[in-house]
């Protein structure tokens, strides 16, 4: 346990979603979580695992069927409605008909910004994800990595204390994935925020993370987490060997007795 | 698409719409054809020459009701498609209703407009316009109004974003390629309908009466002449629409 204040708890959650045959499946299985605020926290384990569910609960893009879930001290719904966490997920999601800038200050003017504060955001975060000299250009006109830093961006736009993400770096190149998660890393100790990671790739998750949580399948539950304390976090720490003890403990966890249960996972 | 291609894609119709109308000629002037069977294409053009004003003025009687219709149809079309939309409990109950309204001949509906407006007003057949155009107006924008990525829609509820923005910032503009294609379907509609309408009576002054009445005099080339007019209307309102709608497709593509 941390003496850090507490970001996310989840306890003794279940989910099981309901076809409309009546057919259940049991998506995840007494799952109890706690984040603290800051920390990175990263989710892996094999397709059907429950992961990306899991994410979707905290952010209630679905509903829990038992147990419990926090999110700074409040129900997820009210959380979302306080607009408490940022979002990005593996397709960027962006709005094709609206430039860069206006994808980016999409969820402030929801919110009801002012355009002059909107452009004054917009233009710190452009700056952020170096995409300045793209402001006015439209997403179609963009590669894959820079729709994902437009995604990011908007996801940090109300600076949220938390951010969940899922697979947002799943559709990149391997290149352009260390590129991303590097600046990922920057922007997490610049923002302070707390992180809750969705992937399916094991040295990703450990170059990211301060702690991994192991999952696995039918049903969807946690097998282990595995703490990592990395001073720091820069190209190096991907030549250093306890970042290869932390990727082989993480392969060994998923691995765990049942290989079968560990296909699907990515060693890169 | 580079110059020379678009000259060849040009090029294409224009040659065989050539050779047939010679060939027509050719067939009219050999084998003596009556007027009142094919007047030749040269006779046509020379009518329509010679009656170029009175074309013009017909094709302004007709087109304007054809766009008042195509107008007030268009946005009837949105608006119900928006609410159905909003409202799975009125989409269940419209279903049947457009179905229906589908498969109505709507020019039959002109004699009881007529009978309900006057037929000297003109607000029957724009009305006939109208319902033509609001089928596909409402059928293409529900669809697209339904276009919608999950991730788009997971992103707006993450946003705490409320049924009217999700509508102005995401389900509109990811409609309006749609609405325009509905658009254009609607525009030859509307052109059709208003101009068939004339045919049920009344003192119009559009294309469809001076067609009736120029056959009805044995004035077969002028007849044809009209109908000539009658297709560049139709071809100006379908040329409109479908410019807007590649201008929109290309705005949105940003290229």
């Amino acid at each position: 346990m941390t003496a850090k204040p507490v970001a996310v708890t989840v306890t003794n959650v279940d989910k099981i979603f309901r076809s409309r045959k009546g057919a259940e499946v049991h998506a995840l299985s007494d799952v109890s979580l706690e984040v603290a605020a800051g920390e990175f926290i990263s989710l892996i384990g094999p397709s059907g695992c429950g992961k990306s569910t899991l994410m979707r609960l905290v952010a209630d893009l679905d509903g829990i069927t038992s147990g419990e879930i926090t999110v700074f001290g409040k129900t997820p719904e009210k959380a979302r409605k306080d607009q408490d966490y940022g979002i990005a997920f593996q397709q960027a999601g962006l709005l094709p008909w609206r430039s860069v800038r206006a994808n980016i200050e999409l969820p402030l003017e929801i919110h009801g910004w002012e355009p002059r504060d909107r452009k004054e955001r917009s233009d710190e975060l452009l700056e952020l994800i170096g995409l300045a000299d793209f402001a006015d250009h439209k997403p179609d006109q963009l590669s894959g990595g820079m729709k994902q830093r437009v995604a990011i961006a908007r996801s940090l736009a109300e600076r949220p204390r938390l951010l969940l993400m899922d697979e947002p770096f799943g559709a990149l190149d391997e290149i352009t994935r260390e590129h991303m998660q590097n600046e990922l890393v920057a922007l997490c100790q610049e923002t302070g925020a707390a992180v809750i990671f969705v992937t399916h790739s094991i040295p990703e998750a450990v170059f990211l993370s301060d702690r991994v949580v192991v999952m696995s399948p039918r049903p969807g539950r946690i097998t282990e987490v595995i703490d990592l304390d990395f001073s720091s976090r820069d190209e190096e720490l991907r030549e250093d060997a306890a970042f290869y003890e932390g990727v082989t403990a993480v392969r060994n966890a998923l691995h765990g007795g049942e290989t079968a249960g560990a296909r699907g996972v990515e060693n890169r | 698409m580079n110059a020379g291609s678009t000259a060849r894609t040009l090029l294409a119709p224009v040659v065989l719409g050539a050779a047939a109308i010679a060939l027509w000629q050719l067939l009219v002037v050999a084998f003596q054809v009556e007027p009142f069977l094919v007047p030749s294409p040269s006779g046509i053009a020379g009518a329509f020459a010679d009656t170029a004003s009175g074309i013009m003025e017909a094709s302004l009687a007709t087109g304007l009701n054809a766009l008042i219709g195509l107008l007030i149809g268009a946005v009837l079309g949105i608006f119900v498609a928006i609410i159905a939309n909003a409202l799975t409990f009125l989409d269940r109950m419209l279903v049947p209703l457009v179905a229906a309204l589908a498969v109505i001949p709507i020019v039959a509906l002109a004699p009881i407009f007529y009978a309900m407006f006057g037929a000297a007003a003109e607000t029957g057949r724009q009305l006939v316009a109208a319902v033509a155009v609001f089928v596909p107006m409402y059928l293409n924008t529900l669809h697209g109004l339904r276009q919608v990525e999950p991730v788009h829609r997971d992103l707006m509820r993450s946003y705490a974003a409320t049924k009217e923005q999700t509508n102005r910032m995401l389900l509109i503009p990811g409609a309006i390629p749609y609405v325009l294609t509905g658009l254009k379907i609607g525009s030859s509609l509307a052109v059709i309908s208003a101009l068939i309408a004339e045919y049920f009576g009344g003192p119009a002054k559009g294309l469809g009466r001076a067609i009736t009445s120029s056959a009805a005099a044995s004035n077969y080339t002028v007849a044809w002449a009209y109908v000539l007019g009658a297709v560049l209307l139709g071809t100006v309102f379908y040329g409109v629409t479908a410019a807007l709608e590649s201008f929109s497709h290309r705005h949105r593509s940003g290229t």
